[in-house]
């Protein structure tokens, strides 16, 4: 078993406790424009929490009879923060024990999460677009409104937008950091070893 | 090895880290913002120079009538009409307050949401523009000689008169269909869960002289209940029928939000109004009980008269065959709307997804032919594919209105997608497409709902205004934008604020309506009980606890100018006759303390203001108007005393005298 490096330990626990920061941050951001929206309207999704203007997009999408979004709707948001906590928590070990392969294990599990995080969203963002009120005011046959998973897409008057928010960068960041040490420690650290 | 790897760490993280800044930047900025080329040119009228075109405006939750130009978007007057103006004292003055009388009382304020100008040949003649109280029914006519109102005639069976005031095309009728249907007759105490046995709606067809303008009532249309939402009469070869559209066939009576759109689709109402004459001239209607009144404002006695009627002439067409007939329409449709040639009628679905319009030639071979689905209380359903002429496909979200041009081209509003999309009528291929800002009710082409359109011009009167203009806190000026619909393209060229909230609009050349404009009322024709033709002829005339003062104004005095006599619990009324006989001379009038309002008089008018004073003492008055370089020495005082004096009554101007009761020095 191959030990790393102390520069490598402290990149690790930075890594890990950058997650902390999500706490203060959103993670995700959907924002939407309309001809008569201007300015956007912004719905923030956070570790277990969604803010902003999600009152008006709910007023707004229930006349093509989508649900209202509240808390409530994302069971999810009852352990993602403890899955948080458990990733700081490994990064943290992986640090102590400062063993390599528990490097690989680390940006496995970040990698892991973010996508299971990525699918999860899509499957809410399947089942709020597509799981309309029979009794919707407007019914415009063969639409339906799901959003994005990353990056603009038109739906009826609104352009809807969805990428990660500070939160996200955060997460991404962490798991960059992770595969930094593992390509430290692969080429330069130990490279008169190999 | 080392280095190489290195660059290769270092462009992966530099990539990573651009793309995700670029990713950032990518971000869709929002609608961008039009830019115009020489907008301002085309929308500028120097200063000194005229509009080309009249814009009637209604005023919506304001009750009156806005009268812009076009295209420079500038306000030039807000007409009083269902609503009191304080200004103009409409609504305050003795001889308007008529004008506001109804089954119910004096109502002070009402919601206008359509002007339908007058028509001959189905051309706007420039005489009167019309308007419609949605809260209390009834309709005006404005009179476009004076800008004034001159009728307002009041609805019975009706509950909110949304579907008016559209006109047929020598102005023969003035329509009005109720918005909410309603329990009539001797049985109107019922449970509102009862609508569709007890609820009936009604469409009133209103005549109107030929000559002198006056309304009445000749027929009601008794219909199943349901809503009925705007109309339009058919022209040229559809010149004898009258569309009207209707939502809510569901018959719902609670939360309509839901319980209104459940159908797929909803009906235009079709009648043919030659046949009701036919049956009315055969005397099959049926005279109803109703209470209801008429008021007109009579120019020569400057005074408005209110009439209480008592009855009204129904139809009923469940009885009476052939008369009216439904077309089945998508989802709640709003706007309905005939094109210049009177062919096609145009039916705005405002949840529906597509844009059907009828044929009215394919209406008339259903009709014959008698391709009917079935019926809907009694009345008719003409199939849907009978009658249609075709849909415009995806034509935008939330269609409401349209209005044409003289080149076979429709132009919609949208409300949900706020955008004007235009679209060729006979091929129903789109055209073009411009946003608005924000979110457009009804738009306006001048001419546009005429067998002529001037065309020119499309009008935005949009229903969310939000950055369009400086803030002004919570409440917003409404905006309208102008477009200009001369090329094949839409273009933006101004951006112009409208007051109160405006509904529907009419536009027609100035030239059909400046030239008749009155300037002065001739002060011979005066017919005022109360006028005083001259100084000479004021009076101060006590008439039990009434006090009459027949007052003139003129720059720059009121005669008289020193009142004496009136006494505590008297009802004070002044007679103010304005001996201006030059254009844009009026006076104003008023008193400390009045519980009303002020008067404003143009010249040659006579116009009454009531004062009831509460304390004895001296109370200024004044005019209110800046009429001359003297205006500020334009007032006068009257006195008060205790209601057991006797002081006569004396009146006088110019008259100085010794202090009464002043008697030397010891």
């Amino acid at each position: 078993m191959t030990s790393i490096k102390p520069t490598s330990r402290v990149i690790i626990v930075v890594a890990s406790l950058i997650l902390v920061a999500g706490f203060f941050v959103p993670l995700w951001q959907i924002l939407m424009w309309a001809p008569q929206y201007p300015e956007g309207l912004e719905m923030d999704i956070w570790y277990n929490d969604i803010t902003g203007d999600v009152k008006i997009i709910s007023a707004l999408n229930h006349y093509i009879g989508m649900k209202h979004i509240e808390v409530g709707m994302f069971p999810e948001f009852q352990y993602i923060v403890y899955i948080i906590w458990f990733l700081i928590g490994f990064g943290l070990l992986v640090a102590i024990s400062g063993k390599r392969f528990m490097v690989w294990l680390n940006a496995g599990v970040l990698l892991i999460t973010g996508a299971a995080a990525l699918i999860d969203f899509y499957l809410w963002g399947y089942e709020y677009g597509h799981s309309l009120d029979p009794t919707a005011a407007i019914i415009v046959p063969g639409m339906s409104y799901q959003p994005p998973l990353i990056g603009t897409k038109v739906l009826l008057n609104f352009t809807a937008f969805s990428g990660p928010d500070l939160g996200g960068w955060f997460f991404v960041i962490a798991f960059c950091l992770v595969i930094l040490v593992i390509i430290l420690e692969r080429f330069f650290f130990n490279w008169k070893k190999t | 090895m080392k280095r190489k790897t290195i660059y290769r760490s270092l462009f992966l993280f530099g990539t990573l880290a651009l793309v995700s800044i670029l990713f950032q930047l990518c971000k869709p900025k929002g609608p961008a913002e039009v830019t115009t080329g020489n907008a301002a040119s085309q929308a500028y009228v120097a200063p000194g120079k005229y509009d080309e075109f009249y814009n009637f405006v209604s005023g919506g939750f304001n009750g009156q009538m806005n009268v812009y130009g076009l295209p420079s978007g500038r306000l030039f007057r807000i007409i009083p009409v269902f609503s009191e103006d304080p200004t103009s004292g409409y609504g305050f003055s003795e001889e308007t307050k008529p004008m506001l009388n109804t089954s119910h009382g004096y109502v002070p304020w009402d919601d206008l949401h359509h002007p339908a100008l007058s028509t001959t040949n189905g051309e706007h003649d420039g005489r009167w523009v019309f308007g419609n109280a949605n809260n209390t029914p009834r309709v005006a006519r404005i009179d476009l000689k004076t800008f004034r109102t001159a009728e307002i005639i009041e609805l019975p069976n009706s509950g909110g008169n949304h579907s008016s005031p559209f006109i047929t095309e020598n102005t023969e009728y003035v329509v009005a269909g109720t918005r909410f249907s309603v329990p009539m007759g001797d049985k109107t105490d019922v449970p509102i869960s009862t609508y569709k046995e007890n609820f009936k709606g009604t469409i009133s067809f209103i005549s109107v002289g030929k000559e002198d303008g006056k309304m009445k009532i000749a027929f009601q249309i008794k219909t199943p209940g349901v809503n009925f939402d705007l109309a339009r009469a058919g022209k040229g070869p559809s010149h004898g029928w009258f569309f009207f559209s209707c939502y809510n066939t569901e018959q719902a009576y609670t939360l309509l939000e839901v319980n209104s759109t459940q159908k797929d689709k909803d009906f235009i109402m079709a009648v043919n109004w030659k046949k009701a004459e036919e049956y009315l001239a055969a005397g099959k209607g049926e005279k109803a009980k109703a209470k209801y009144v008429h008021n007109w404002y009579d120019e020569k006695t400057h005074t408005a008269t209110s009439e209480m009627l008592n009855e009204v002439m129904q139809l009923d067409p469940t009885v009476l065959k052939d008369m009216v007939y439904f077309i089945p329409c998508p989802k709640s449709p709003h706007g309905c709307d005939t094109d210049p040639s009177g062919e096609y009628i145009v039916g705005s679905g405002k949840l529906a997804a597509l844009i059907p319009v009828f044929s009215f030639t394919k209406i008339q071979q259903a009709i014959a032919s008698k391709e009917f689905e079935g019926d809907f209380g009694g009345i008719p359903v003409i199939k849907y594919e009978a009658a249609l002429h075709g849909e415009v496909k995806k034509p935008g979200l939330g269609p409401l209105h349209t209005e044409f041009d003289a080149n076979g081209n429709a132009y919609t509003s949208f409300f949900v997608s706020s955008e004007i999309v235009k679209w060729n009528v006979k091929s129903l291929e789109v055209l073009d497409r411009v946003p608005t800002y924000y979110s457009i009710g009804h738009l306006c082409v001048p001419g546009g709902p005429t067998r002529k359109p001037h065309g020119k011009y499309v009008i935005a009167y949009n229903k969310i205004t939000k950055d369009r203009y400086l803030s002004t806190g919570p409440e917003l000026t409404q905006s309208a934008q102008l477009y200009d619909i001369s090329g094949d393209k839409m273009k933006l060229i101004l951006d112009f604020p409208t007051t109160g909230e405006p509904h529907y609009a009419e536009a027609i050349p100035a030239s059909l309506v400046m030239p008749n404009s009155v300037k002065i009322f001739k002060i011979e024709d005066n017919n005022h009980p109360y006028v005083a033709k001259g100084e000479s002829k004021t009076n101060v005339e006590r008439k039990g606890n009434q006090v009459h003062i027949s007052m003139t104004a003129i720059r720059s005095h009121l005669t008289p100018d020193n009142i004496e006599g009136v006494k505590l619990g008297d009802e004070v009324y002044f007679h103010v006759t304005n001996l201006e006989q030059d254009w844009d001379v009026p006076h104003g009038f008023a008193i400390k303390g009045a519980n009303n309002a002020e008067l404003l008089i143009m010249p040659g008018e006579t116009q009454t203001l009531k004062w009831k004073p509460l304390t004895t003492g001296v109370f200024p008055f004044y005019c209110t108007d800046f009429c001359s370089a003297l205006h500020q020495e334009m007032q006068g005082y009257i006195r008060v005393s205790p209601a057991n004096s006797n002081i006569p009554i004396k009146f006088s101007t110019g008259k100085t005298e010794a202090p009464a009761g002043a008697t030397g020095s010891k």
